[in-house]
C-alpha cells in the first residue's frame, strides 16, 4: 500500500479521500489555491502545498505544478477526486511518465470514454444497447440535421467531449435545430475546447440509472449495483438513491452484467460508472461511462458497506479487488441530497457568499454529511457551489426518505441562498415518495417544488424586530457608557415624544415576497408591542452571543437565530429560514445614486460574448452580452430601446455580482 | 436620603374625582396635540408627498437617531390664532439626538401656509434658537418655507425679535462655536435665503430645494429676465456654480443622511461635571399625579406628593424644613442628575422668600441645577407683612433667581400669579425651559381677585358720585372680568403665544425635566455673581 499520496482536489471530496487515507495509515498531501489557504481540505491533510491563484486553470487544473508538488513532497500516487484533472488522459499519462501512480483508469480508457462517439462505437461492438442516434465523426450541419430527421424529434444534441450537461440541448422542432446546434457548439468549445457534437433520440420521461463498476489490474471486473439519479435540474443531479427503485432482480442483474461488459470492453481499471438511460418500459441504453469516482458514490457505500476510496487505493497499488461479485451484496436504501449554493427560484442560478452559519444534522450510522466548507468559508465564483452532500440510509426506501426529510430540516446554511428548502420539498413530494420519477421530474413539478412564498408568519418578523431593538439598545448602552453623560435620558431608544405615545418604526424588506414591512414598536425592554399589518404581538427576549435569540412571542417561548450580514437578517426558526432586509431610509437615500441606463451582472461570472459595441442602436429585449457562471449561460438583454453608451467588459473578463456591464442611453432619457 | 412618605389614598373618592378631572384635561391636550401633528390640510400633505418630499415630522424622525426621544418645543404654538389655521405655528422645533448629540431641530412645515413665517412662527423659531444658544445645542434647520408671511409683515419684519433676528442668531451662535447646519428641502426665498447662506454647512435637495433672494416672478418684474426656479436657485446652481450650498442631495432621505454626516464631524463631546448616579424611578406612580391636584384650584395640597412622583426614588433632603414652610426647598435627583427643588406649598411669606433666596444661592454655589414647581397665588399682603419688609425679602428671592447661572427649569403645576411668578422663575427670569400643566393658570392675579379689585375701584367711584350699585350689577360687572382672566390665563392661551415651551401631561413631567436637564448640561455650568441683596 502507498505510504503517501497527493489529493489533487479540494472541497468535500478531498476531505473524504483524506479520511479513508487516515484510516489506512496513508499520509496525505493537499494542494490549494490562494483563496483556499484556510479551507477544510487543507486542514484535513497532513501537509498542504500552494499551487496558484483562484482560477482553476491556474491551480487545480495546473497539471505541471501538481506533479511538481507530488515529486517534491514524495507522494507516490495522485488521487484526482472528481472534476478537475480526474478525467484528463494527458494528466494520467503525465503521472505515469513521472513515475507517479494516477489513482484512476489507464489513460487510454479515459481517452476512449472521453469521446462519446468513440465510446459508443466500442459499446456497440461489445453488444451494449445504445440509444438510436449518430455517433460518427461527420459534423456538418446538414448531416446532423438529417440524422435528427431520421431518428425523429425530439432529439438531444450533446458535446462529444463533454459531460455534466454542458453543451447539451434538447430540440423538439426541426426549425430550432440549427440555433440549438450553434449554442451547443459554443458551450462545448468553451468548456472542452472541442466543438464536436453528437445527436441522439430524446427519450420521453427517461430515468437516469447508473452502475458502479470496479476493475483491477488482474482482469477482475465487478459491479456494486446501481444508483438512480433521475432527479436533475439543468441536466445536473441533485438527489440520488441506491438501489434504483422499482427494478426486479432480473433487471438489476442485466444492468450489472451489461455495465461489467462495458468496462471489460475498454480494459477498464479502477472505479467507474456506466450511465444508462432507461425508458418507461425498463429498457436501458448506454449513455456514457465516467472514468472516476462519482459525486454520488456514498449512496453505494451506504448500501454495500464498502469504502470505494479504499478500493481505489488497493486497485491502484496493484492489489486484486477485495471481493468477487458473489461477495458483494446490498442492504437497505440510501439517498444523497446535494446541498448547493444556488437559487431554485431563479432557475437554480448559482449563488455565492460567505457561510456565516452552518448547522448540520448530527452524523450517525443513518446520516452522513460530506462537506468541505465550514463557517467563514466563501462559496466563490471559481469553484463548484456545492456546500455539502447529505447522505442517509435506512432499511427501506420509505424509512430512508423520512430520514432525509428530517435531516434536511436540520440543515441550516446562512450567508448564501441554498437549495435546502427545495430539496425538502422534493423529499415530501408524493411522486417522489411513490418513486414516480424521471429526469423531467423537477420541470414537471416546478410549481410545487418552487412555490410562490406564502404569507410570512409572525415569528420571523418578531424575531427580526426584536433582534434589531435589542441590538440598538445594546449599542445605546455601550455608547452611554463611553459618553460623558452615562445616565442621560437621551440614550433612550423607544422614541419618546411629548404628549403622545412614543414609538419607533422598523422597516424591513421581505425579498422573497418583494414587500415592504413596517413594524411599529411601542414599549421598551421589559415588553415590546409590535404592530404590523393590523396585528399586534407582545414580545420580549434576550440576545445571546452569535445571534442566538431566546424570545417570548405572545407568551410562547421560542429559540431563534438571527444572523446579520450587512442589512440582511437571516432568521432561523426551528425548521424554517427567512430573510428580511433591514431598510434604512438613510442608507437607501445614500444608495440612490443614478443607476438608470446601466445593466448589472445578476451573478458573478465570466463574459463569454459581447453582442454590441458603443454607439449601437438596440431594441428592447435585444441580447447585449452573455455571461457564463458555473455551468450556465446568462444573457443580458436591453431593458428598453436606445443606444449603447459604453461596454465595460470584454469577452473573457471576470465580473462580480452587481458589476455594471454596459451603459445604455434609453430613448426616454433622451 | 429621606424618602417622602405619601399620605395619598388612591382609593379615596376625592382622589378618583381629581384623577378623572385631570384625565379629561390630559385627553383634551393629547387630542389637540394629535391634531396639530397632522400638520396642514390633507390636500396640502398629499401634494407635498406627491412631490417625493417627506412630511416634516417624518424628516425629523429620519434625521434623529433611531428611537431618539424628541423634546418638542411650542407644540401648540399659534393654537387658536390666525383662525386656527397654523398648527404648531407652521414650524416644528425640538431637541433630539443626532449621532449621539442633542441637537435643536427646526423644521418648516410647508403643508401649513407654504411654511411662511407668521408672528408666532418667528417667535417660535427665535425661542428654539434661544434654547440652542443657552444650552449650546447644534442647530439643524430643515428649511422648506416661503419666507415671511406678507399680510402680517409689520409683525414679522421690522422689530428686534422679528425675522432678521434668526440670521443674527445664526451668526452669533456660529461665532460662539454652536454649529449651524441648514438643509434646504424646499423654497428658501428672499430673507429665507440667508438660512442656508448663514449656516456653517448647508445641504440642498435636487429638484426640491431652491435658494434665491428674488424668485422668478420678481426677477421678471424687475429685469424682464425669464428664468425657472431650478435654473435660478436650484441644487445644481448652488452646489456647482454659486457655492451657496456645500452638499448636493438626491432626495430628502439623502439630505438627512448628509446632515447626520455633518453632525458626525462636529467633534464635540458633552462633559457633565455633576455628581451623577444611576437613575432610580420614583417609588410612587407618576400616573397618580392627576389624583393629587385638587379639581378646585383653591384647595391646598402638599407639594411633596408631587415631588415624590418626579424625583429619583422619591427621595428629598429638605433644607430648612421647619422654617418658611410655605416654600419647600430640598436636594433630590432627577434621572441621576442632582437638582435643587424649589416648590410652593402655600402663599409666600418673608421667611419663605428668605429661605428660597438662601437655597438658590446654595445651589448656584455648588453648580446644582434648579427645578421650580410653581403653584403660587403671590406674596402675602397686608400691613403686617408690608411693614415686615416682604417687598425687600421678595426682592432678595427675585434677585437670587434672576442672577443664578445654573440651569433653571420651571414647571407651572398650579397657579402662577403676580410677583410669585417672578420669585419662582417665571418666563421673564430666563429659565432654560418652562412648561405648564394643563390645570395651571397664569395671570397678573387670579380672576376672582382681579374682578374684586376692579369692582372695588368701580364701587368707590360710584359711591363718590352718590350712586348706588346693586349686588346684581356688581356681579354683572365682575363676570366678564373673571371670564377674561380665565380665558387669558388658560394654558392653551399661554402656550399659543409661547409664554411657555409647552403644556405637558403631568405624568411625563419627570421625563420632560430629565431631558431638559440633560440638554441644558451641554453648556458648562457657569459661576454666578449675584446682584445687591437689599438687607
Amino acid at each position: 500500500m502507498f505510504d503517501k499520496i497527493l489529493i489533487a482536489n479540494r472541497g468535500e471530496i478531498a476531505c473524504r479521500i483524506s479520511r479513508t487515507c487516515r484510516h489506512l495509515g496513508i499520509r496525505t498531501v493537499a494542494v490549494y489555491s490562494e483563496p483556499d489557504r484556510q479551507a477544510l481540505h487543507v486542514q484535513a491533510c497532513d501537509e498542504a502545498w500552494p499551487i496558484g491563484p483562484a482560477p482553476a486553470r491556474e491551480s487545480y487544473l495546473n497539471a505541471e505544478r501538481i506533479l511538481e508538488v507530488a515529486r517534491r513532497s514524495g507522494a507516490q500516487a495522485i488521487h484526482p477526486g472528481y472534476g478537475f484533472l480526474s478525467e484528463n488522459a494527458d494528466f494520467a499519462q503525465a503521472c505515469a511518465d513521472a513515475g507517479i501512480v494516477f489513482i484512476g483508469p489507464p489513460p487510454e480508457a479515459i481517452r476512449t470514454m472521453g469521446s462519446k462517439s468513440a465510446a459508443k462505437a466500442i459499446m456497440e461492438r461489445a453488444g451494449v444497447p445504445l440509444v438510436p442516434g449518430d455517433h460518427g465523426e461527420e459534423q456538418s450541419v446538414a448531416h446532423l440535421a438529417r440524422v435528427a430527421q431520421e431518428i425523429g424529434y425530439p432529439v438531444l444534441i450533446k458535446a462529444s467531449a463533454g459531460g455534466g450537461g454542458k453543451g447539451m440541448r434538447r430540440v423538439d422542432h426541426p426549425g430550432d435545430f440549427s440555433a440549438a446546434l450553434e449554442a451547443a457548439r459554443r458551450e462545448s468549445a468553451a468548456a472542452f475546447g472541442d466543438d464536436r457534437v453528437l445527436i441522439e433520440k430524446y427519450l420521453i420521461q427517461p430515468r437516469h440509472v447508473e452502475v458502479q463498476v470496479f476493475a483491477d489490474t488482474h482482469g477482475h471486473v465487478v459491479h456494486l449495483f446501481e444508483r438512480d439519479c433521475s432527479v436533475q435540474r439543468r441536466h445536473q443531479k441533485v438527489i440520488e438513491e441506491a438501489p434504483a427503485p422499482g427494478l426486479d432482480a432480473v433487471q438489476r442483474r442485466q444492468l450489472g452484467e451489461t455495465a461489467v461488459a462495458a468496462a471489460r470492453a475498454i480494459g477498464y481499471v479502477g472505479a467507474g460508472t456506466v450511465e444508462f438511460i432507461m425508458d418507461g418500459r425498463g429498457a436501458f441504453y448506454f449513455m456514457e461511462m465516467n472514468t472516476r469516482l462519482q459525486v454520488e458514490h456514498p449512496v453505494t457505500e451506504m448500501i454495500t458497506g464498502l469504502d470505494l476510496v479504499a478500493w481505489q487505493l488497493q486497485v491502484a497499488c496493484g492489489e486484486p479487488l477485495p471481493r468477487n461479485q458473489e461477495g458483494i451484496g446490498f442492504t437497505g436504501h440510501a439517498f444523497e441530497a446535494r446541498i448547493y449554493a444556488e437559487d431554485p427560484d431563479r432557475d437554480f442560478l448559482p449563488a455565492t457568499g460567505v457561510i456565516r452559519h452552518l448547522r448540520t444534522p448530527e452524523a450517525s450510522p443513518h446520516v452522513r454529511i460530506d462537506t468541505g466548507v465550514g463557517e467563514g468559508d466563501e462559496i466563490s465564483v471559481h469553484y463548484d457551489p456545492m456546500i455539502a452532500k447529505l447522505v442517509v440510509w435506512d432499511q427501506d426506501r420509505e424509512r430512508a426518505l423520512n430520514r432525509l426529510r428530517h435531516a434536511l430540516r436540520a440543515f441550516i446554511v446562512v450567508g448564501t441562498t441554498t437549495n435546502v428548502d427545495f430539496l425538502a420539498r422534493v423529499a415530501v413530494h408524493p411522486d417522489f415518495r411513490g418513486a414516480r420519477i424521471d429526469t423531467g421530474f423537477i420541470e414537471a413539478h416546478r410549481d410545487a417544488l418552487c412555490p410562490r412564498p406564502g404569507t410570512l408568519g409572525s415569528a420571523p418578523v418578531a424575531a427580526a424586530a426584536l433582534h434589531e431593538l435589542l441590538r440598538v439598545e445594546q449599542d445605546s448602552r455601550d455608547q452611554a457608557q463611553r459618553s460623558g453623560d452615562p445616565f442621560s435620558p437621551w440614550h433612550a431608544t423607544h422614541g419618546w415624544q411629548l404628549n403622545g405615545d412614543g414609538y419607533r418604526a422598523l422597516h424591513f424588506m421581505d425579498p422573497s415576497r418583494d414587500r415592504e414591512l413596517q413594524v411599529e414598536v411601542h414599549g421598551r425592554g421589559e415588553e415590546y408591542r409590535l404592530t404590523w399589518e393590523g396585528g399586534t404581538h407582545r414580545t420580549r427576549g434576550e440576545l445571546q452571543g452569535d445571534g442566538h435569540l431566546h424570545l417570548q412571542l405572545d407568551g410562547i417561548h421560542l429559540d431563534a437565530w438571527v444572523l446579520e450580514d450587512g442589512p440582511r437578517l437571516t432568521v432561523v426558526l426551528d425548521t424554517e429560514t427567512h430573510t428580511l432586509v433591514r431598510h434604512d431610509p438613510l442608507a437607501a437615500g445614500m444608495d440612490d445614486e443614478v443607476k438608470d441606463g446601466t445593466l448589472v451582472a445578476p451573478m458573478p461570472g465570466m463574459v463569454v460574448t459581447v453582442h454590441v459595441a458603443p454607439g449601437d442602436r438596440v431594441e428592447e429585449g435585444d441580447p447585449l452580452m452573455v455571461l457564463e457562471a458555473m455551468k450556465m449561460e446568462y444573457v443580458i438583454h436591453a431593458f428598453a430601446p436606445g443606444e449603447v453608451e459604453a461596454v465595460y467588459y470584454g469577452e473573457g473578463d471576470q465580473v462580480a455580482e452587481g458589476a455594471t456591464l454596459l451603459a445604455l442611453h434609453t430613448e426616454e432619457a433622451q | 436620603m429621606s424618602v417622602i412618605k405619601t399620605k395619598i389614598n388612591p382609593r379615596s373618592e376625592a382622589f378618583e374625582a381629581n384623577r378623572a378631572a385631570m384625565g379629561e384635561l390630559v385627553a383634551d391636550l393629547r387630542q389637540r396635540v394629535a391634531r396639530v401633528r397632522q400638520g396642514g390640510s390633507e390636500k396640502a400633505r398629499e401634494r407635498h408627498l406627491s412631490r417625493g418630499k417627506l412630511l416634516p415630522r417624518e424628516r425629523i424622525r429620519v434625521l434623529l437617531d433611531p428611537g431618539s426621544p424628541f423634546l418638542e418645543i411650542g407644540q401648540l404654538a399659534a393654537l387658536g390664532l390666525y383662525e386656527d389655521q397654523v398648527p404648531s405655528a407652521g414650524v416644528i422645533a425640538g431637541i433630539g439626538r443626532v449621532c449621539g448629540r442633542e441637537c435643536m431641530v427646526v423644521a418648516n412645515d410647508a403643508t401649513v401656509k407654504g411654511g411662511t413665517y407668521y408672528p408666532m412662527t418667528v417667535k417660535k423659531h427665535l425661542r428654539a434658537q434661544e434654547i440652542a444658544r443657552q444650552n449650546r445645542l447644534p442647530c439643524i434647520y430643515l428649511v422648506d418655507s416661503g419666507g415671511a408671511n406678507l399680510p402680517t409683515q409689520d409683525e414679522v419684519f421690522p422689530d428686534r425679535d422679528h425675522f432678521g433676528r434668526i440670521f443674527y442668531n445664526q451668526a452669533v451662535m456660529s461665532s460662539e462655536g454652536i454649529p449651524q447646519i441648514a438643509v434646504v428641502m424646499g423654497s428658501c426665498t428672499a430673507g429665507g435665503a440667508y438660512m442656508p447662506a448663514m449656516a456653517d454647512e448647508s445641504i440642498i435637495v435636487r429638484e426640491q430645494g431652491t435658494i434665491f433672494l428674488a424668485g422668478p416672478p420678481l426677477v421678471k418684474a424687475a429685469t424682464g429676465e425669464v428664468v425657472s426656479a431650478e435654473e435660478l436657485g436650484g441644487a445644481d446652481v448652488h452646489s456647482r456654480v454659486s457655492g451657496v450650498t456645500d452638499h448636493y442631495a438626491l432626495n430628502d432621505a439623502h439630505a438627512l443622511g448628509l446632515a447626520r454626516r455633518c453632525v458626525s464631524h462636529l467633534n464635540g463631546r458633552k462633559r457633565v461635571e455633576l455628581d451623577l448616579q444611576p437613575p432610580r424611578p420614583p417609588l410612587y406612580d407618576p400616573q397618580e399625579l392627576g389624583g393629587i391636584i385638587p379639581r378646585d384650584s383653591r384647595k391646598p395640597f402638599d407639594v411633596r406628593e408631587i415631588i415624590a412622583r418626579i424625583v429619583d426614588a422619591s427621595e428629598l433632603d429638605e433644607f430648612k424644613a421647619l422654617y418658611g414652610t410655605t416654600l419647600v426647598c430640598g436636594f433630590a435627583r432627577i434621572h441621576g442628575y442632582p437638582v435643587g427643588i424649589v416648590a410652593n406649598n402655600g402663599v409666600l411669606f418673608s421667611e419663605s422668600a428668605l429661605k428660597g433666596a438662601h437655597f438658590v444661592e446654595l445651589c448656584s454655589q455648588r453648580g446644582i441645577p434648579l427645578v421650580f414647581l410653581q403653584n403660587i397665588t403671590g406674596f402675602m399682603v397686608g400691613r403686617k407683612y408690608e411693614s415686615g419688609g416682604i417687598a425687600k425679602d421678595g426682592a432678595k428671592m427675585v434677585t437670587a433667581v434672576a442672577c443664578a447661572r445654573v440651569p433653571k427649569l420651571t414647571v407651572l403645576i398650579g397657579g402662577s400669579f403676580g410677583a410669585g411668578n417672578y420669585g419662582m422663575c417665571g418666563r421673564a427670569y430666563s429659565p432654560r425651559f418652562l412648561w405648564m400643566w394643563p390645570n395651571a393658570r397664569i395671570s397678573v392675579m387670579g380672576g376672582e381677585q382681579a374682578a374684586g379689585v376692579m369692582a372695588q375701584v368701580r364701587r368707590d367711584t360710584l359711591e363718590r358720585q352718590g350712586k348706588t350699585w346693586s349686588g346684581v350689577e356688581e356681579e354683572a360687572f365682575k363676570a366678564p372680568i373673571r371670564e377674561q382672566y380665565e380665558h387669558q390665563g388658560h394654558p392653551y392661551y399661554a402656550t399659543a403665544r409661547l409664554w411657555d415651551d409647552g403644556v405637558i401631561d403631568p405624568a411625563q413631567t419627570r421625563m420632560v425635566l430629565a431631558l431638559g436637564l440633560s440638554a441644558s448640561l451641554n453648556a458648562p455650568v457657569e459661576d454666578t455673581r449675584f446682584g445687591v441683596f437689599r438687607m
